[in-house]
């Protein structure tokens, strides 16, 4: 018997002389990191202020318009986050270029064969419950890598749909540069239709992403939730390698 | 035939102090404010005044009832009588073949001179038999009467997008002018334009022989260059949050905004809330009603007019993204949570499986 403790390796392993071993792995370096929450902050707030654009509720106290402001603030609000996140994203997209490979680019595109591989045993292991066949990539795994550059699609879609409809009360040359997509999609009202419905897409993308960080974290046992707080995982030592 | 717009005023009986101030309005209809009068007096004063064809399509003749209500009356007069407005099938003497030998011989007595303003839209399905003047189909008489025109102007949504009879399914293959035609076309959208841009836009091109400046959509800037929302009185009430919620309650009592109740003037062009209608009165929105976005494309399909979304495409009349969003999302934590109760379910095997399969790498 080990004598720091009892853990769950001491009541399965009777012979527990050679405990396993995990190499601790710096995956998620401090812009990721950063980035991830920026992100996620503000893509919560721009979820609940563009719902509340949309479709807002009524004022809690109705006298004068000069009395409050509380749709502008909104509005504002929306604004601000919309800025941040469109800057916050840029500097990822550069970041998947100079920092690690965890981060690189090149984990967002399924491009050999393993990785192909590894996207049919996620999907088995998310939805069917089955066991992986290999170890898990350390990084994003090759599904999620794919998900997310489909979400970076929707980032830029929003991006540009969003500073569409900003366009027309604006002359700051950031918007102004994407006045063509307004006729592009038969009027204001048509950019506004599908940067409203692609809400939705972020809503569900957040139930799922979060919901699948929990699991992963609980199947793969690694510190996936943790990772991203700290930048650290864990990948097992293979036994011939720590036999030497 | 060859008199200048002041030969003619003059025949009229109309002083020079009179010819001035029409010039004066002239220049204030047209947007080019006092800095443009001189322009406008020199103009008048020699240019012969250009031959006017009017064509009439696929429309309800709207355009034709609001530009005679312009709110200068001066104007209009003048505009109306030195115009040599030789061709408009509702307001012309002539009729039949005489009327249709008034169109030949103008455009054949004008080339490269004369300015057109059509109204309606075209229709090309069948070969464009659903709408025939005179025995011709109204793209050939489109065609014809364009190609030697100076300039060409689109009345109204129609000519400009479409409208009505372009909304789905479109039977009759409605198209605005700007398709079929090579030339640039000047659109003036709405169903109908404000009598006032309307003249504004004739004035211009009487004035200066060149159209106004243009968007993107070849609107005059200087009418459809803002939002109806951004100069709308009730503003101040978006801002604030103080919105109409029922078309009978105390807010719309009060005059609050008409956002939720499916307005469209953040996302309309147009200058109602400047000009407004008939003199000046009023216009929709101080009405108590909402905009429906007339002068925007295909604002037939961007319907109901009185929800601020516009129903998802396959999903019945009344559900907005918002009723397919929620509904996709109360699906997608539902089996999420499912997925997190069979995992649960499976729990202690999986966890044990884990520990076996390390205890056998292990030995």
């Amino acid at each position: 018997m080990s004598t720091h403790g009892i853990g769950v390796k001491d009541a399965f392993q009777p012979n527990g002389d050679q405990p396993i071993e995990y190499r601790r792995v710096y995956v998620w370096e401090l812009p990721v990191r950063v980035y991830h929450w920026i992100n996620a902050v503000a893509l919560v707030l721009l979820c609940v202020t563009g719902y509340l654009i949309g479709a807002p509720i009524r004022a809690f106290y109705a006298a004068e318009a000069y009395q409050q402001y509380w749709f502008g603030w909104v509005r504002f609000i929306h604004f601000l986050a919309a800025f941040v996140y469109v800057f916050n994203f840029l500097a990822r997209l550069y970041w998947g270029f100079v920092g690690n490979r965890y981060s690189s680019w090149r984990a967002f595109f399924p491009l050999k064969p393993a990785q192909r591989q590894e996207i049919v045993d996620v999907v088995k292991a998310d939805v069917l419950e089955t066991k992986m066949h290999g170890p898990i990539s350390t990084g994003h795994n090759a599904l999620a890598g794919v998900i997310y550059f489909g979400t970076f699609l929707a980032f830029v879609f929003q991006s540009i749909t969003g500073f569409a409809l900003y366009s027309s009360m604006s002359n700051s040359w950031l918007p102004r540069m994407f006045t063509w997509v307004v006729p592009l999609m038969g009027g204001e009202f048509g950019v506004r239709f599908w940067h409203h419905t692609f809400l939705w897409f972020f809503v569900v993308f957040v139930i799922v992403h979060v919901y699948l960080a929990f699991y992963h974290d609980y199947i793969e046992g690694r510190g996936t939730v943790s990772s991203i707080i700290g930048g650290w995982k864990f990948d097992r030592v293979e036994k011939q390698k720590r036999g030497k | 035939m060859g008199h200048s717009i002041w030969q003619s005023m003059q025949q009229k009986g109309y002083s020079r102090r009179d010819f001035l101030q029409f010039c004066a309005a002239a220049a204030t209809v047209a947007g080019l404010g006092q800095t443009g009068v001189a322009q406008v007096v020199s103009a008048f004063d020699k240019k012969e005044k250009p031959a006017v064809v009017w064509l009439h399509f696929q429309e309800c003749t709207c355009c034709s009832e609001s530009f005679i209500r312009a709110s200068h009356p001066i104007v209009l007069d003048v505009l109306l009588d030195v115009l040599d407005l030789n061709y408009t099938e509702t307001l012309m003497a002539p009729s039949g073949f005489q009327a249709e030998k008034s169109l030949s011989d103008t455009i054949e007595k004008n080339k490269g001179k004369y300015i057109v303003l059509v109204e309606g839209a075209v229709p090309t399905h069948d070969e464009g038999v659903y709408c025939m003047i005179g025995g011709k189909t109204a793209e050939s008489i489109l065609q014809t009467v364009t190609r030697d025109a100076a300039a060409v102007v689109a009345w109204g949504s129609c000519a400009c997008n479409g409208c009505i009879q372009a909304a789905k399914p479109n039977p009759t293959g409605a198209t605005p002018i700007y398709k079929l035609i090579d030339k640039p076309v000047i659109n003036v959208p709405g169903c109908p334009p404000i009598a006032d841009v309307m003249m504004g836009v004739v004035t211009h091109l009487l004035v200066l022989g060149t159209p106004p400046a243009l968007d993107s959509q070849n609107r005059p800037q200087e009418f459809y260059g803002r939002r109806v929302h951004d100069t709308c009185y009730r503003r101040p009430n978006y801002d604030a949050g103080l919105f109409v919620e029922s078309w009978d309650d105390e807010g719309a009592r009060k005059g609050y905004c008409l956002y939720k109740m499916g307005c469209k003037g953040p996302v309309t062009y147009n200058a109602c809330s400047v000009t407004k209608w008939n003199d000046g009165v009023s216009y929709p929105i101080q009405s108590g009603h909402n905009c429906i976005g007339c002068p925007e494309a295909g604002f037939w399909d961007n319907g109901p007019f009185y929800q601020h979304l516009a129903s998802f495409p396959g999903f019945g009349v009344e559900s907005t993204a918002d009723t397919v969003g929620a509904v996709v999302g109360v699906a997608t934590l539902a089996g999420v949570a499912a997925h997190a109760v069979v995992t649960n379910i499976r729990k202690r095997k999986v966890i044990a499986e884990v520990h076996a399969e390390d205890e056998k790498k292990e030995s």
